[in-house]
Parts: C-alpha cells; structure tokens; sequence
C-alpha cells in the first residue's frame, strides 16, 4: 500500500472515530470502546475494499458485511454516513426516539446496513446464509463480518462455524475484534474462549494473526484470504479498545458508557490534533 | 389423498411440488426424515442444506439467505423451532421481517411415545408473540398444501405448525382457504367450535353428537391464528351467541386465547377452550393422551353445553 493511501485511510478511521464520540456523546449512551478498536478495519473495508454503491445499497450483487457485535453500531453508523449513505449530522440523532438510527443496527431503517443484529452471534450466522447463497446463485461477492472476542464465548458462534466450514464458504471473511475486553473484564477471567487461532484451525477454517490498526496487515490478509479456497477465513485482529481516545483506550469501562460534554470535547480535540498531525 | 395422512407428511409433497420456484431453499437440522423435508431434498439436493443439530444457527443462516432473496424453509422439531431457537426467531427472522418459513413438525401431545420433552404445547403462543410473524396451523392435507403455498406467496416470516401423526381429511378439493381467513366448514346458530390443526376432526364429531341431540352448530376452521380472522369470530359471537374453541396447544396463549382476545373487546359472550390445560405432555400412544388431556369430541360437547348455559 502506498504512503499516501495509508495517510488517506487512517485520516478516513479519525473521522470515523469522531463519528463514534459525536454519536454515543449525543446519545449518552451506547458503546464506544469496541467501536473505537475495530475502526481501521472499518475504514479499510467501506474506502478500500468493499464492492458497494451507496445510491444501490441493496444492489444483489454487493459484498455484504455484518456487525455481529452489534453493540458497535456506532461504528457502523459512523462509518457509512462519511462513506456518504446518509448525512453525517444524523449521527448526533443516534439512539433518540425519533431517529432511525436505532441502537442496535436495523437493516430495514438505515441504509446500507446488511443485517440486523445486536443479540451476539446471531451476524455471524446470517452471514454464513448470506455465503452460503452466494454459493447458490454462483455470485462473486464477498460476506465480511465484524465479531467480539467475548462474542465467541456465545455457542452459536461455532455452530456457525461448522456450517460454513462444512459447506466451504470461501467468499466469508470475518474478522475478530481480539481487544481481550468484554463488559465484565478480561475475556480471559470472565471465560477464556483462547486459544482463538488454534480453535478456528480446528473448525477447518483459514486463520490468519494481525495488528488491527495496521492498514498494510489488514489489506494483507484481506488479499491472502481472497486467494485461498475451500475453507472460510478468519482474521484474528489483535486490538486495542478504545483505540485512538487516550482515555479510553484499554479499559473496560469504556464498553458501554458514553462520553460526558468534557470528556467528548477532549476526544474531539485528540482525534483532530491527530488528524492534524498527518496533513503536515 | 388416502383417508389419513399427517401434516408433516402433506408438508413435505407440498414443499417438493411447489419445489421448481428456484427461489426456495430448504434448511434442515438432521431430522429431515421426520420432518419430510427429505422429499425435497431427493428432487432438488442443491437447494437443501441440512445445517445439523444447530436449530440457532439455522435460523439465523435462514435470515441471511432471505437478505439475498431466498424464499427459506427452515425445518425442525416444533420445539427446537419455536423454544430452543425462540430469540434466533425473534430476533434474526422476525425483527428484521425476513421472508423464510419455520416448517415445526411434531407439534403438540400427538407426538406420542417420546413424551413431553418433545411435545411442543406453547409454540403457538410464542410465535404468535412476535410482531409481524403469521402462524398456521393446518388441519389435513389440503389445508397444509393451502399453508405451504400461502407461505411462499406472502413475504415475511410465517410458522408453520405440522403435526407427527396421521389425521384424517377434513376438506376436500373443493374447499376454499384463504389466507388469514378462517373457514367455515359447517354452518349453525346455537353454538360455534373455532378449532385448528387435528381438533377440527373432534370439532366435526362434536358437531355430529350435538345435533343428534338439536342443536345447531357452527364450525370453523381457524387454520391461521395470525393474523386472525376478526370477522367471522365477531360474527359467530353475534349469531351463534357462544363460542367454543378447541387446539392441541396449552390454553395459555393459544387458539383459544386469540380467539378470547377478538370476543372480549369486540363483542363479548361466552368462549369456552378445550385444550391443554397448563400440564406438560407424557409419553404413550397419541390417540390415548388426546383422550388423557380431554382433546375429544366429548370434551368439545361438554364444553359446548357449558356455554350455551351460560347465555
Ligand atoms: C446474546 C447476547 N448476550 C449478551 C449480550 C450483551 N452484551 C453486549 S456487548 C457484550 C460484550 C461483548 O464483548 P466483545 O464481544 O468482546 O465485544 P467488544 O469488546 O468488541 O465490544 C455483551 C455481553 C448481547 N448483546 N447478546
Ligand atoms: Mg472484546
């Protein structure tokens, strides 16, 4: 990738973490910490990778991508509205009564959005649908998903799993969100789902390790998993969340609770300043 | 048709012989020799996807599949497909407005043998909980073939609640269904059974007892639960002045309570239920726990009596 896309995609992911604050600040509520840790992925997938067109955004032959951990619809808004879906300014209406950005993404209320989701694990199955008519009708697209590392803890999760290994779903790429957070702690004192690669591998899927916020890993393994056959792909992103808010970065806290005016105001002013820092 | 044939069974044939539309896909959880969906699969193997023993997950795979256009079958135990997979339902299929269809065989106590772990008595009353979700539950083999294809000609979720055992016809070629309409088998004015599924062969027995003694009744044929029939239920209620209703499904919820819910608020008389009252199923043979639990044309007599006293 060249330096200048580099410096292109990670102002886009800024902009898209801004969304994020703006969002859940106006909201006061929803669920910053794991949309701030699987933004650059967003970012890479919606400006460089995904075949989509915003004024067709059903369009059948698209590729899809599902927020399993739909908690992190404000990432998802955030990052189709800079996309150009719908107007940035809608973001602040998030979670209000009369918006339709509902706090938990609603496919029939906010275009561009693939699937419904917000009960843990239920994304990743429907995403395995979506493959898996891909398959059907011989489309060429791709399904990507966006999952929790504590989602794994949900058993739907390897059902799924098993299905779209046993009917070679090769067009299904999804990637986990590995910030080592769920909302009680540490993924691995509330209930260890490691080894993450090792249980992919053993469910017959491609697993490939990557820094999450590493534009170049991301395209990388993006690319590598387009080349292979036969078998679904997982991507284990390693992350931080609350990645890029200084705050908020690693804490689990930051799950679920949205900034106060104070502390928006200064992740504002941290996302700008970093903004700032690349245009020189 | 043979003289009996169970609803699973019609379900299957209807399902294969409507199978040529390429927008229908077939999802099982490895019990498609039970549920039938194993016809389909025989006739069209690249449209049947059996998803294992994972009713969750193959409900959710079904919503993904309807999101690229699919008309989805989805098929299990009613009570996998209705309690086990209740939330994947509610939240992957119905919230979003999905178009696939729950095909829940061996509903209710006429599973027999297995007892009540496998007997769903409550999936009426959660699907039809859901906004939006249309519920059938087909008498015999015609009214199945009429709910098959209904399903696939109206968008959105539908359930489909099929039964394990042989039951009689109850229509024939003739009559006329219509979607979310109930449908009148037999007019009268004293008294009025609303039945579904295999109590509308009781209901017609009941009717025959009843009149044998004079009186005059009405049955009704109430195959859709949701959306119900408004009209022929208020009717009923104004001519026939009571009304009894009959469902193998707990009375919690159900048939009867749908039917209670239009009387009471609309033009309120006496509704009398037979049917599962608030008891788990057993195992044994299935016409013996229908004669257990009271699911007989005696009991629909009975009960019928009981409200026209009540007038
Ligand atoms: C089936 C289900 N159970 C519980 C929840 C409540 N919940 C929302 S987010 C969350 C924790 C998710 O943690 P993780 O998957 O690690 O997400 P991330 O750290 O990326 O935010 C839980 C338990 C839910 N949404 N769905
Ligand atoms: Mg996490």
């Amino acid at each position: 990738m060249e330096q200048k896309e580099i410096l292109a995609l990670k102002k886009t992911a800024a902009n898209i973490r801004k969304g994020v604050i703006i969002a859940t600040g106006a909201a006061g509520s929803g669920h910053p910490g794991g949309s701030l840790s699987i933004t650059d992925i967003m970012a890479y997938l919606y400006f460089k990778e995904m075949r989509i067109n915003k004024e067709d955004p059903r369009h059948p032959d698209r590729d899809r991508f599902v927020m399993s951990k739909g908690h992190c619809a404000p990432v998802l808004y955030a990052t189709l509205a800079e996309k150009g879906f719908f107007p940035k300014e809608d973001l602040a209406t998030l979670r209000k009564t009369e918006s339709y950005l509902e706090g938990h993404p609603n496919m029939n209320s906010v275009p561009g959005v693939d699937m419904s989701t917000g009960s843990l694990a239920q994304g990743m199955s429907a995403a395995v649908g979506m493959a898996l008519a891909g398959k059907v009708d011989k489309k060429d697209y791709y399904v990507f998903v966006g999952m929790g590392d504590g989602e794994l803890e949900e058993g739907q999760v390897w059902e799924a799993s098993m299905a779209a290994a046993h009917y070679k779903l090769d067009n299904l790429i999804c990637f986990v969100d590995y910030n080592g957070l769920q909302i009680d702690g540490k993924i691995t004192e509330v209930m260890n789902p490691e080894p993450i690669a090792e249980k992919f591998e053993a469910f017959g899927w491609y697993v490939q390790s990557i820094d999450a916020h590493d534009f170049e890993q991301i395209e990388k393994a993006v690319k590598n998993a387009k080349k292979q056959k036969g078998k679904p792909n997982m991507i284990v992103a390693h992350s931080t969340k609350g990645k890029g808010v200084s705050f908020m970065e690693n804490q689990a806290g930051w799950h679920g609770k949205a900034p106060k005016q104070e502390e928006r105001d200064r992740a504002l002013a941290e996302l700008d300043e970093y903004i700032a820092s690349l245009e020189v | 048709m043979s003289d009996k044939i169970a609803t699973r069974v019609a379900y299957g044939e209807a399902l294969t012989a409507m199978g040529e539309d390429e927008r229908i896909i077939v999802l099982d959880s490895d019990l498609s020799k039970s549920t039938m969906t194993d016809m389909f699969r025989k006739k069209y193997p690249e449209r049947h996807f059996n998803m294992g023993i994972a009713e969750g997950n193959m409900m959710s795979v079904a919503a993904g599949l309807a999101t690229c256009g699919k008309v989805v079958f989805a098929s299990s135990f009613a009570i996998f497909a209705a309690g086990r997979a209740f939330e994947q339902v509610r939240n992957s299929i119905g919230y979003p407005n999905l178009n696939v269809k729950i095909g829940a065989t061996h509903a209710g106590i006429s599973v027999g043998e297995d007892g009540a772990s496998h007997q769903a008595i409550e999936d009426i009353a959660l699907m039809r909980s859901i906004p939006g979700m249309t519920v059938i539950s087909p008498s015999d083999a015609y009214c199945t073939a009429f709910a098959v294809k209904a399903a696939i000609e109206h968008f959105g979720p539908v359930y489909l609640r099929l039964g394990r055992l042989a039951v009689p016809l109850v229509h024939d070629e003739n009559t006329r269904f219509e979607f979310g309409k109930g449908t009148l088998i037999k007019d009268g004015s004293d008294v009025t059974i609303i039945a579904n599924g295999l109590m509308v062969q009781y209901a017609l027995e009941a009717a025959k007892l009843l009149e044998e003694d004079g009186v005059n009744v009405r049955v009704i044929d109430m195959h859709t639960i949701k959306p119900i029939d408004r009209e022929i239920i208020i009717k009923a209620a104004k001519e026939t002045g009571c009304i009894v209703t009959a469902e193998e499904h707990t009375i919690i919820g159900g048939l009867g309570s749908a039917v209670a819910e239009v009387v009471c608020s609309e033009y309120p008389v006496p509704v009398k239920m037979v049917g599962i009252e608030d008891k788990f199923g057993k195992s044994g043979k299935p016409n013996e726990l229908l004669e257990l639990y009271g699911l007989t044309a005696e009991n629909i007599v009975k009960k019928a009596y009981e409200a026209m006293q009540m007038l």
